[in-house]
């Protein structure tokens, strides 16, 4: 090669041998080679970051969320106003002011003592009906009762508020801030576990919103979802990978399903409402109509994940069942469907994951409305997870946004341990032959 | 008897029938050495009853269920006193409600007068009813089937035929399903769409240029005009989806030719799944994420600037949109990429090329009707996408390029148009059928070119 010579036929002119064009260029190429491997690997690092930057943020803002102040009154549980037959519906509200009014005895005039009312929450007086309602007996005395503070105060201890700002812009005026700080010097504040994160339904009130409800509504949705896409999804991969001949017909079927897969979800949610809520006139807001929209929309993910379990599966197996004398379906049964499980249960639960994390076809169906019960049936009405999510996100308060966090944290928690769930059946249970 | 009860008691009959079958069948078949008469294993027999008990039952009870409340309401509406049954439709439907509202207890919109009262309490003594009819129909039809089947059976019946027709029927429904929820989705948007372009020309929603839809009660209010011209919607779906197709092409791109060309094993285990946890991200945490940190990151940026930045500007969301779609195309190309046989490559080198310009010149190439493929797919990802845009994005629809401006999308449009309280016959519901229509065609058109170019791409490798 080093000896070669282009244009030999002009001997006059100066040489250029083909390697000195080649090494001439060769730097620039170098860096151009370089060049092009570093944006490959930026590009890599520039998702990554992204990533790491979503999950910091989420996490940054709604770790806080698991904590919540609250405040130690001395309540006296005054029998005048717990009337025996009235326990119910008593003034538990007149109680916690009372309380609040002897510690701050000087406070005076009616503007300020709402103010001073307005630093617990109003869920205080639930909490004292509980109370009173399981154990009669305390009626007469004195306790100390922990009991959520107002979410502006909540706020301040968590540091997202800032105090020296011009008192009209805040939500907590100077006087409020000093009883805060009075309260706090005598160890009446405290930060606690937010238990009523877990077991509470929505309420307008940030320091009362729990994501019961909605947990409850996605696993009602996600069961009824689970219920009937598995079999169907399952037996419709059957179908089309070990028995249909292949004419006009099964391909139409094949187009329609890997079509359907990347159909938008908004558009199985308008499915949804003309078809069940309009023409079958199912209940709005409910799981088991949102577990239908779910259904439709998993379908395609799991059969095509089924098919590719089944096609999976060596031809051998089959041909050995036949051979011994076994029905096709038998052989369907008995020996191609029970290896091919384990990669159609790892693509169910990968369909159930997005299914769970769906929410534009269940605003659709109106599982979007505020709804404080937990629901307790398929038909009851309810939210789901994600769309507890957006409506917190859609909430004007500062302590919303990290009860959303907190509820993304949850929801991403569920959607790691199911992923996880796939990747270990896989490792576990797939065969290569 | 409740439904609910009913069907467990429907399907104890059926397990009930599988036992009835397969006993009946080893009678038949005599002592130990005559069962081999049979002509199936007895589990078929048993297998066939309970299918002969429990197909039949069911398709009566799920057809009942759901036909009855619309029989029972013709029924109570006939009965109702004259004078409302003359009522117009839409007052006629409200009242119905509120006999069903009154009939499960729940709140009703207006007085309850003694009419209502007695046509509710007819409702209820209808669905009692029609409740322990469908009981008693049901439960002894599951009985007579039992007793025919077990008649049937002696030992010439094909039983395991019989069955295995019966599953293999089973199983083309279960496909056949998705061809009706293509059908099912074209005929709900459609028909609700046509019943808008009976009000809005189709000219003008496709290419009037003023979109703002809502519709006047009264005349003489104020913005009584509705307008119905989509096109603003649809730049800013382009614009969004522009924005991130920018995003997520060159950088899903990069990732995937860096994966499969530079990276050594263990890198690309740990970054692809990495990556691939960006595609497992629900979008609504995606919408939260632009609306809190990057919207307002960028509106700051932009006034450090001296640019006046909309706090919904099109550029978070389609940032973020891009970013979400990163794996998506990245996956796909990596397939593609790694699909090209590994002779192009080492011809390649061969004559001398760097890695880079074997990759730029002859693997790109070779792999590029896979890459348009997938990314077409990910456009119609793009345009579909809904929670992003309907947290970060705004509701005005600017007629603008301008990615620091609000605008909206087809999918918010949808959304606003649908969420809340609906009335079915007003052209700002139906509009959003329109939308809906107009979405699923181009998403629909986008999937069957990019599924036809993928699948050639992948016959031509293989």
């Amino acid at each position: 090669m080093n000896n070669s010579e282009t244009g030999s036929s002009k001997p006059d002119k100066k040489t250029r041998r083909s390697l000195d064009i080649v090494n001439q260029g060769l730097a620039r190429r170098y860096r151009a080679e370089r060049r092009f491997r570093y944006y490959g690997l930026s590009a890599i690092v520039a998702s990554l970051l992204f990533l790491s930057l979503l999950f910091i943020s989420i996490f940054a803002n709604g770790y806080s969320a698991f904590m919540q102040t609250f405040v130690r009154l001395n309540v006296f549980f005054d029998p005048e106003v717990l009337q025996q037959e009235s326990l119910a519906s008593a003034n538990y509200q007149g109680l916690v002011k009372s309380s609040l009014r002897k510690m701050f005895s000087d406070v005076k005039g009616r503007g300020d003592t709402r103010k001073l009312y307005g630093l617990v929450s109003s869920g205080a007086s639930f909490r004292l009906r509980d109370m009173v309602l399981q154990k009669p007996d305390v009626i007469g005395k004195t306790l100390e009762i922990w009991v959520p503070a107002d979410d502006d105060v909540d706020m301040l201890f968590k540091g997202h508020f800032d105090r020296n700002a011009a008192e009209g812009e805040r939500r907590l005026n100077d006087k409020q801030l000093a009883w805060i700080d009075q309260l706090s010097a005598d160890g009446r504040i405290e930060k606690k576990f937010n238990q009523t994160f877990f077991t509470a339904g929505d309420s307008r009130e940030p320091e009362l919103a729990g994501i019961r409800g909605a947990v409850v509504g996605s696993f009602l949705t996600l069961l009824i979802t689970l219920l009937l896409s598995f079999p169907i999804g399952v037996a419709a991969a059957v179908y089309l990978e070990e028995f249909a001949p292949k004419n006009r017909w099964t391909d139409l079927i094949e187009v329609n399903i890997n079509n359907l897969a990347a159909v938008p979800s908004i558009v199985f949610g308008l499915l949804g409402l003309a078809v069940f809520l309009n023409f079958f006139g199912l209940p709005r807001s409910a799981p088991l109509v949102g577990g239908l929209v779910l259904t439709l929309m998993t379908l395609p993910t799991i059969i095509i994940a089924g098919r590719s379990a089944l096609t999976s599966v060596p031809p051998s197996i089959r041909e050995a069942a036949l051979g011994v004398g076994a029905s096709k379906m038998q052989m369907v049964a008995h020996h191609v469907l029970p290896l091919a499980m384990p990669g159609m249960l790892t693509g169910t639960i990968i369909g159930m994951a997005r299914a769970l994390g769906e929410t534009a076809p269940l605003l659709m169906i109106g599982m979007v409305a505020f709804i404080v019960d937990i629901p307790g049936g398929f038909t009851d009405p309810s939210t789901a997870l994600p769309v507890q999510i957006f409506l917190w996100a859609d909430s004007p308060e500062r302590a919303f946004v990290e009860k959303t966090s907190a509820a993304i944290m949850v929801l991403l928690a569920f959607l790691i341990v199911m992923n996880a769930a796939a990747v270990i059946l896989r490792k576990r249970f797939e065969r290569r032959w | 008897m409740s439904p609910a009860t009913l069907i467990i008691i429907l399907l104890a009959l059926s397990s009930l029938a599988y036992y009835v079958g397969r006993r009946r069948a080893v009678t038949v078949g005599g002592d130990k050495i005559q069962i081999k008469q049979l002509h199936s294993r007895p589990t078929y027999y048993g297998a066939l009853t309970a299918i002969g008990c429990g197909i039949p039952t069911l398709l009566i009870f799920g057809f009942w269920l759901a036909v009855d409340s619309n029989v029972i309401t013709q029924l109570v509406v006939a009965d109702l006193p004259e004078n409302i049954r003359n009522l117009p439709d839409a007052r006629l439907n409200l009242i119905v409600n509120d006999i069903r509202n009154l009939v499960s207890g729940n709140i009703v919109s207006g007085e309850v007068d003694p009419a209502m009262q007695a046509a509710a309490d007819h409702y209820r003594s209808l669905k009692t009813t029609s409740n322990a009819a469908l009981a008693v129909v049901s439960i002894s039809m599951a009985m007579l089937a039992i007793v025919f089947v077990r008649g049937k059976i002696k030992p010439g019946l094909r039983a395991r035929n019989l069955v295995e027709r019966v599953i293999k029927y089973l199983l083309i429904a279960c496909s056949i399903l998705a061809i009706f929820t293509t059908i099912g989705i074209v005929l709900s948007v459609l028909y609700e769409a046509i019943l808008f372009f009976r009000v809005v020309p189709v000219t003008e929603f496709l290419f009037g240029l003023k979109w703002s839809p809502q519709m006047a009660i009264r005349s003489d209010q104020v913005g009584s005009s509705g307008a119905f011209g989509a096109v603003p919607v649809f730049l800013g779906t382009a614009l969004i989806s522009g924005i991130a197709m920018v995003v997520a092409v060159p950088i899903g791109l990069m990732s995937a030719i860096y994966l499969s060309e530079y990276a050594n094993k263990t890198f690309r285990a740990a970054a692809k799944p990495l990556i691939e946890i960006l595609a497992g991200i629900p979008t609504v945490v995606y919408g939260f994420f632009a609306a809190l940190t990057v919207a307002p990151f960028i509106r700051d940026t932009g006034s450090i600037l001296g640019l006046s930045v909309s706090s919904e500007s099109a550029l978070a969301a389609g940032l973020v949109m891009g970013v979400m779609i990163i794996p998506f195309v990245s996956s796909l190309s990596d397939d593609f990429i790694n699909a090209v046989p590994q002779a192009l490559r080492d011809g390649a080198y061969s004559l001398g090329a760097t890695q880079s310009e074997t990759i730029k010149q002859v693997i790109l190439p070779a792999a590029l009707p896979g890459i348009v493929g997938g990314v077409l797919l990910a456009v119609s990802r793009a345009i579909g996408e809904t929670m992003i845009v309907v947290m970060a994005a705004g509701l005005a629809a600017n007629l603008t390029v301008n990615p620091l401006k609000t605008v909206t999308t087809v999918t918010v449009q949808i959304v606003t148009l649908l969420v809340g309280d609906q009335e079915f016959d007003s052209p700002k519901t139906l509009a959003a059928f329109a939308l809906g229509l107009l979405l699923f065609i181009v998403t629909l058109i986008l999937n069957v070119i990019a599924l036809y170019v993928v699948r050639k791409y992948r016959e031509q490798y293989e």
